[in-house]
């Protein structure tokens, strides 16, 4: 076992994380912990080891280079004490005791059930593209992207500099919604040119909207897929499936310190202080409200808790306007009730446990579900399912029990 | 290159590879099978839901999706 004692601890080293690690780190002795090989969380996840974008790549060096403690591949499991969390690391049992802690644990995608999603083959939007920048080789395969967000288009652009043969892409919100949104971005100029990038990259791509997969066929893998527009179902051959429906909160580690959740996400106030007096938030658990949000709720965090409130206070316009985008984003892309009918009733919804559709529709809360089906006791702890039951039953998630994730047993 | 072996197999990867790369790379998609004996691979690629679980070096239900492939390693699938 180690013991580690800092002033302020991070966990989550992605866009939040990193710049709550380097505005704090001026004035504090700064750890931060991340359950991944290297930093950069999602959207700037490494690429074989290497970064490609020179933002990630300054912000990672940045933090690498200085006095902050990083401590990769550490999963923070529970807190032993007001001020102490408890990480498995390859080592062993890791005890970090903190007086500031910056809560930066990003999100996770919301995966709806249809049938035939549980075939190999069939990936997360973003998941797909993780795989990717691990190495997976897509060159030649025909892709389907599907599922909505702009993360759609960002991993298309992503998959096709990669070589693969993106054969659609099914956004399911309607082409008016979506053309709300695009107006919206004449008022932020730096994501209209990032937009005009992406659909220049994917020309020839065919993308609709209104459009979403209502099922996968396969024998022992992906072989084909079923989209749905307006009424009319079409089948497409393809050897993989991306598909992924916006993006969930992981406030996994906040619930059991006692911080306020409202909706799935964790209520902070303007100097991103939680309602735990030493405890901040910072980037997605507060809200999916994408990577410049995530960047300066770092920064105001990270000053804050290291005790420069009026270099936080400088930056509260530029987050209120950065947030105003993620609202935008969420109501162009707010997921239609059709999707809640695709599941049949012998379709998986629990895939830890092998719970269907049919059998969930006998209860009335998750609770419930959970203790006569056992939905959501496996190891995943529900982050699927229950994303996916929130949405179509209106469940109220149930709660992670520390250990958060699944740790040996001499480490608990 | 780093070496390993997956089911037995010997399989050559570049640095930085993951294990769930490396065993897709191999063309197997089949990584668990779960509680009614379906077929499952990666679904989360970051480490959360828990479906490319694999046994590493003896060690059973590792997340092959958040481990990087090194030199002997040896991997197997649904086991
Ligand atoms: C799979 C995926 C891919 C994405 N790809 C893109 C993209 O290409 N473009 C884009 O604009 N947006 C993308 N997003 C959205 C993206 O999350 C944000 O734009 C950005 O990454 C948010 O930064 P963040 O710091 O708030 O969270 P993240 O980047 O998610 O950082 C959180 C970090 O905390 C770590 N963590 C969480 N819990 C623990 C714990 N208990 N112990 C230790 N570490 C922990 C996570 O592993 C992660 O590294 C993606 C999202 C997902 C889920
Ligand atoms: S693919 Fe989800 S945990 Fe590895």
């Amino acid at each position: 076992m180690t013991r580690v004692a800092t002033d302020i601890l991070v966990v989550g080293g992605g866009a939040a994380g990193l710049s709550a690690a380097l505005a704090a780190s001026a004035r504090a002795k700064v750890t931060v912990v991340d359950d991944n090989p290297l930093l950069g969380g999602q959207i700037w996840r490494a690429e074989m080891g290497k970064f490609n974008s020179p933002a990630a790549k300054g912000l990672v060096d940045a933090v690498n280079s200085g006095e902050i403690r990083v401590i990769n591949n550490a999963q923070v499991f529970a807190a032993a004490a007001r001020n102490t969390l408890l990480a498995e690391t390859a080592e062993g049992r890791s005890e970090i005791e903190f007086e500031k802690l910056i809560i930066a644990t990003g999100a996770r995608e919301r995966f709806l059930p249809f049938p035939g999603w549980t075939l190999p083959n069939v990936f997360g939007v973003g998941g797909l593209q993780a795989l990717v920048k691990g190495g997976v080789p897509v060159a030649g395969k025909r892709v389907v992207v599907a599922g909505t967000g702009p993360l759609l288009l960002a991993v298309a652009d992503y998959l096709r500099s990669k070589r693969a043969s993106v054969v659609a892409i099914a956004e399911q919100t309607s082409a008016s919604r979506l053309g709300g949104f695009a107006a919206s971005l004449f008022r932020s100029p730096s994501k209209l040119v990032q937009a005009a990038a992406l659909r220049a990259g994917l020309r020839g791509v065919p993308y609709s909207t209104d459009c979403w997969v209502s099922s996968a066929h396969g024998e022992k893998a992906l072989e084909q897929v079923e989209l749905k527009r307006k009424g009319r179902t079409s089948t497409i051959d393809c050897d993989i499936l991306a598909c992924g429906f916006n993006l969930v909160p992981n406030v996994e580690l906040a619930v059991p310190l006692g911080c306020e959740i409202t909706d799935g996400c964790v209520v902070v106030d303007k100097f991103q202080k939680t309602s735990i007096a030493n405890v901040f938030c910072a980037g997605e658990p507060t809200g999916v409200a994408g990577v410049d949000s995530s960047l300066v709720e770092g920064r105001i965090a990270g000053l804050a808790a290291a005790g420069d409130q009026d270099g936080a206070r400088s930056l509260f316009a530029k987050r209120d306007r950065a947030r105003r985008f993620g609202e935008a984003l969420n109501r162009a892309f707010a997921l239609r009730d059709e999707l809640k009918a695709l599941a049949d009733d012998d379709t998986i919804v629990c895939r830890c446990e092998d719970v269907a559709y049919g059998r969930l529709t006998e209860f009335e809360n998750f609770r419930d579900a959970k203790l006569q089906t056992r939905c959501g006791m496996g190891p995943c702890q529900g982050r699927i399912c229950g994303a996916a039951t929130e949405f179509l039953f209106g469940w109220k998630p149930g709660s992670v029990r520390p250990p958060i994730f699944p740790v040996k047993m001499e480490n608990l | 290159m780093i070496d390993l072996r997956i089911n037995k197999l010997a399989v050559s990867v570049e640095d930085g590879t993951t294990v769930a790369a490396a065993i897709l790379a191999g063309g197997i998609g089949h990584f668990r099978s779960s509680t009614i004996g379906s077929p499952r691979g990666p679904l989360c690629g970051i480490g959360v839901c828990f479906e490319c679980r694999v046994t590493i070096d003896g060690v059973k239900l590792q997340r092959s999706c958040n481990v990087q492939a090194r030199d002997g390693m040896e991997v197997e699938t649904d086991d």
